[in-house]
């Protein structure tokens, strides 16, 4: 006699079966019958795994997190960065310190043991290099996409498994920076993240117009220079202070 | 309620976003369920609710009503949370080597196994499952909790995750034999 498979066994227990002989099979089989019986008490085990229960109000909860991103997200996000080109550039750079620090302390930091007996200036100036970091390696990708003037198609497959590995940590800033109250950043970072998904949801092989609009796209949103000017000014603040006799504070 | 979904599309689409409150109050709940069993992380499903409405309305103009509201919309959370759990297993194998058989892994920090006597009692079991979750491929998860919690059959899936139906159907049947090396001694023990 031949046994089930696996697979019609899974397909068995989901319902899915496009045989009838299988259930005749089962009640003829021991064999089959207990290895179908154990599939079962793992797959039944499973539904013991529940997800949380958001509360009654939690739709409206949502809603109240994402109506005021609604207006800018109908329209490309290469558009709507006026609000860069106001005087808050100081503030935000300001406001960088403050990001860094509310994440080595603790509230989405994910190494707070090991950072936990360093000095508050040399942790900061860590994270200053960690998202001074994270907004380089994110001009790379777009630099490359803006300066690819390939004819033929292109993969941009790598170029896109890199954005897709920026876009979780993009998160870990962006929500970081809107914990410590700093819109500023966390506008910066919401649109590189758009930005970045954009690039991750392309197709992966793009013909040279394609690519023209890619181009296009990321040089309308000026995305590049603003990344350049907050990376100098974290830059800057990477510097340890100089005290007053000329040696550096560590 | 498709039809209600179907009116609320329709005024959104008309030039009225706060139409789209409707949509988002009525399906919240159901897409951040989804988005837990995807991530196993609560934060991150928060995240993904809001990043999966947001792309729905983004994308609303490509929505054309085949499928239900609903279906299309789990469409794009899948999506959403296999590019969250792609990301993550790519940052946790840049610190850990590939299985021997070259699939993506999940480096978690998973217990020794208990003894059989430990699990005899099934809140002892669910204990395992997450990281038992947490071991499967990005895909496998998706493809797995997509049939067994949100009860798409393989032609769904396939839809839903862009792949061939036999893509989906070798997805589900690599996670169910994981989930079953992992959990199966534990569930012997607790019968």
């Amino acid at each position: 006699m031949k046994h089930l498979s696996q697979e019609e066994l899974i397909l068995e227990y989901y319902g899915e079966r496009r045989n009838d002989g299988i259930r005749q099979h089962l009640e003829a089989c021991a064999s089959c019958r207990v290895s179908f019986e154990s599939l079962a008490r793992v797959l039944n085990a499973m539904n013991d795994f529940e997800a949380p229960e958001p509360s009654t109000v939690y739709g409206s909860r949502v809603w109240h997190q994402i109506a005021p991103r609604l207006g800018e997200s109908r329209q490309s996000w290469w558009s709507g960065f006026s609000w860069w080109f106001t005087p808050r550039l100081a503030a935000i750079s300001a406001m960088a310190a403050l990001l860094v620090v509310a994440f080595l302390a603790g509230r989405v930091s994910q190494r707070p043991r090991e950072m936990a007996g360093l000095s508050g200036p040399v942790r900061e100036r860590i994270m200053l290099v960690a998202v001074g970091e994270h907004l380089e390696r994110s001009q790379m990708i777009l630099v490359e996409l803006v300066n690819n003037e390939a004819k033929g198609p292109v993969d941009i497959s790598g170029e896109q498994r890199r954005a897709e590995d920026l876009i979780s940590e993009n998160r870990l800033y962006r929500q970081a920076a809107l914990k410590s109250g700093d819109k500023g950043i966390s506008n910066v970072l919401d649109e590189l993240e758009r930005v970045l998904l954009d690039i991750a949801h392309e197709p992966s092989k793009l013909d040279s117009a394609e690519l023209q609009q890619v181009r296009e796209r990321i040089e309308a949103a000026g995305i590049l220079f603003k990344i350049r000017v907050v990376g100098s000014n974290l830059r800057e603040r990477e510097k340890p202070p100089i005290t007053a006799k000329g040696t550096k504070a560590l | 309620m498709e039809n209600s979904d179907a009116a609320a599309v329709a005024e959104v689409r008309a030039g009225d976003p706060d139409a789209f409150r409707v949509l988002v109050e009525r399906h919240s709940r159901s897409v951040f369920r989804l988005a837990f069993r995807m991530t196993g992380n609560e934060q991150d499903a928060e995240d993904l609710v809001q990043e999966t409405f947001l792309r729905a309305y983004r994308q609303l103009g490509r929505f054309d009503g085949r499928a239900g509201f609903s279906t299309w919309l789990y469409r794009i959370a899948a999506n959403c949370s296999l590019d969250l759990i792609r990301a993550r297993k790519r940052r946790q194998e840049q610190q850990a080597p590939v299985d021997e058989e070259g699939q993506e892994v999940t480096i978690v920090a998973v217990a020794e196994a208990p003894t059989p006597d430990r699990l005899a009692f099934s809140g002892e079991l669910q204990r395992l499952i997450g990281p038992a979750l947490n071991r499967l491929s990005a895909m496998e998860r998706a493809a797995f909790v997509l049939r067994h919690y949100e009860g798409m059959c393989m032609e769904e899936i396939a839809g839903a995750l862009g792949v061939h139906t036999g893509a989906a159907k070798h997805s589900v049947f690599r996670a169910v034999q994981k989930l079953r090396r992992a959990l199966e001694p534990a569930v012997g023990s607790a019968k």
